[in-house]
């Protein structure tokens, strides 16, 4: 009898584990082995040898300055992308525009958060290039030359309001919610104690919604890090980027060592990686809050 | 006027001027072929391009088999895991966010080292093989958007009880999973769908390194290669994408309005 019920038990947590089994294969065959075969490859040398020189030589004049040119781009569009997506956010929840403008900014940021890719940099370069909108109405109305001004769309700074494109509607989506989840009843407490308006903001508000501010811009830093199609159709393979690097290292060895490769690759694991684990931690931090 | 009114106004004519200029100018630049005055020459030429028929039908066709592959694989283990494995559910959850944690070039080179031609199983080896392996890609691209939109979806149904009522009425589990859960997770169904046709038609990464035909490439090397056509293209895919994401609301709105049951 208790033999019986015991293989019953068995059979069903065995059948349990088999309805999941799919779902991890698939994981395991096209997500984690991928991943790992690239980071254990990151530590040995062409011929099998474990070894750290792979990831000593990520710290060689060229490599560095490509990270260094990525997180400066990702570094910068993130806080730009946040600082306007917070106002724009801020704007919908608490500055009292008409409701149509709130649902008309939300669905095009869901529009523009998912316009990425290759056609943005299209659009950028219409209207920022040599011969763009923007570029030719300067000139003929004000007679303006953009270019003169040491400006180009292929450069940095080009690249950096490029991404917010895309960076910025991301923020306005996950920062709405926490907006709409700041309580009246702690604007009212605050004021009817005397506070001011940037009292209330600088000792209640800002102190809830820092770890969803914090989160959301780390979040948007990953996001601009590992993006390559933008850049790769916006600057070619002039703006010397880690995707840009890593690209053309897939494409043709250029770092003439298949393992350095990986080491690359490794390095843009860890930065998305702590980036995303930072993210997650505030965000449960700021869900405290938002019960 | 308030000046917290004026901050706002501000805010948002800022955002309006940053999104649309860059649209106007698009579409004002795609309209520059013919010299001296305005035509939708871009766009015929465009369309009449061979290549772009066919790397569009291309990349049409790898977004249905990702939707459809991908929402068998998800849906199934979603409805288990919220059956059977709750237990797993955090495991399950942070598998399927881990593609917005590892770059999708980083990925596609994993499967470039493990999957060639000299490899166990040599997906890049043929033709059919690579396209095979490009569908699974972008299933673990959309493995985020598919599996919330499912699960959110889930989460307003009572599985439990479904899955009991349709084992009582003597169902077997083909019926329960796909005349039960499917058509009761079908806004979850559906939103998911549209993202990932939003997110398939557009991708270049993965295409471009698989080298396959797909829409993606096609851009990269118009843009690189012409000087208007670029500029038309850019405004049809982002028609592209305002349809997917219009439909997706219109989609999710219309399952908010479904009976959920308590």
């Amino acid at each position: 009898m208790s033999t019986a019920s015991t293989s019953f038990i068995d059979r069903r947590t065995v059948v349990d584990w088999l309805g999941i089994a799919p779902f991890m294969i698939f994981a395991l065959m096209f997500l984690i082995i991928p991943t790992l075969y690239l980071v254990s490859g990151a530590f040995f040398t062409p011929d099998g040898q474990f070894t750290f020189k792979n990831i000593a030589d990520l710290f060689t004049p060229t490599i560095m300055s490509a990270y260094w040119i990525s997180i400066k781009v990702s570094v910068a569009s993130s806080l730009g992308g946040a600082l306007i997506g917070f106002f724009l956010a801020w704007a919908i929840v608490l500055g009292g525009v008409p409701s149509w403008i709130r649902s008309g900014l939300l669905t095009f940021s869901g529009v523009a958060s998912n316009f990425a890719g290759v056609p943005l940099a299209f659009s950028f370069l219409a209207t920022l290039g040599r011969t763009g909108l923007v570029t030719v109405l300067l000139r003929d109305w004000f007679g303006f030359n953009l270019y003169s001004t040491g400006f180009n769309i292929l450069s940095f700074f080009g690249l950096t309001i490029t991404y917010m494109f895309f960076q910025i509607p991301l923020m306005v989506l996950i920062l709405t919610p926490a907006l709409d989840g700041m309580k009246k009843e702690w604007r009212e407490a605050s004021e009817i104690l005397g506070a001011s308006t940037w009292q209330y903001w600088r000792m209640v508000a800002l102190p809830i919604l820092w770890p969803s501010l914090m989160g959301t811009t780390l979040l948007l830093f990953a996001n601009a890090f590992g993006a390559i199609a933008t850049a790769y159709a916006l600057t070619g393979s002039s703006l010397n980027i880690v995707p840009i690097l890593l690209y053309a290292q897939i494409r043709g060895d250029v770092l003439h060592n298949a393992n350095l490769g990986y080491a690359l690759a490794l390095g843009m694991i860890v930065i998305t990686g702590i980036s995303n684990i930072l993210y997650i931690l505030l965000r449960m931090r700021a869900e405290r809050w938002q019960k | 006027m308030k000046p917290s009114k004026i901050l706002a106004w501000t805010a948002i004519a800022v955002g309006v001027i940053y999104f649309f200029v860059p649209l106007i100018g698009t579409f004002e630049f795609s309209m520059r072929m013919r010299r001296g005055e305005y035509s939708f020459d871009a766009y015929q030429s465009v369309f009449a391009d061979m290549q772009f028929r066919s790397t569009f039908g291309f990349s049409m066709l790898m977004a249905l088999f990702t939707i459809i592959l991908g929402m068998l694989l998800i849906v199934p283990t979603a409805y288990w895991v919220r059956l059977r494995l709750p237990q797993m559910r955090p495991v399950v959850e942070f598998i399927t966010l881990m593609p917005l944690v590892i770059p999708a070039i980083v990925i596609v080179f994993g499967y470039l080292r493990l999957y060639n031609s000299s490899s166990w199983i040599p997906f890049t080896g043929s033709t059919q093989g690579t396209n095979i392996l490009l569908v699974f890609s972008y299933i673990t691209l959309s493995l985020p958007y598919m599996y919330r939109s499912v699960d959110t979806a889930m989460r307003t149904i009572d599985v439990r009880t479904l899955t009991e009522a349709a084992e009582i009425l003597g169902a077997k589990w083909p019926t329960i999973l796909f005349r039960c859960i499917f058509p009761n997770v079908m806004s979850g169904v559906l939103s998911g769908a549209f993202i990932t046709f939003a997110i398939v038609m557009g991708e270049f990464t993965m295409a471009a390194l698989l080298n396959r035909p797909a829409f993606g490439p096609y851009l990269q090397l118009i843009g690189a290669n012409r000087a208007y056509e670029p500029a038309a293209l850019a405004v049809i895919a982002f028609a592209i994408t305002w349809l997917s994401m219009g439909l997706l609301q219109i989609v999710s709105r219309f399952g908010k309005l479904a009976p959920s049951r308590p």
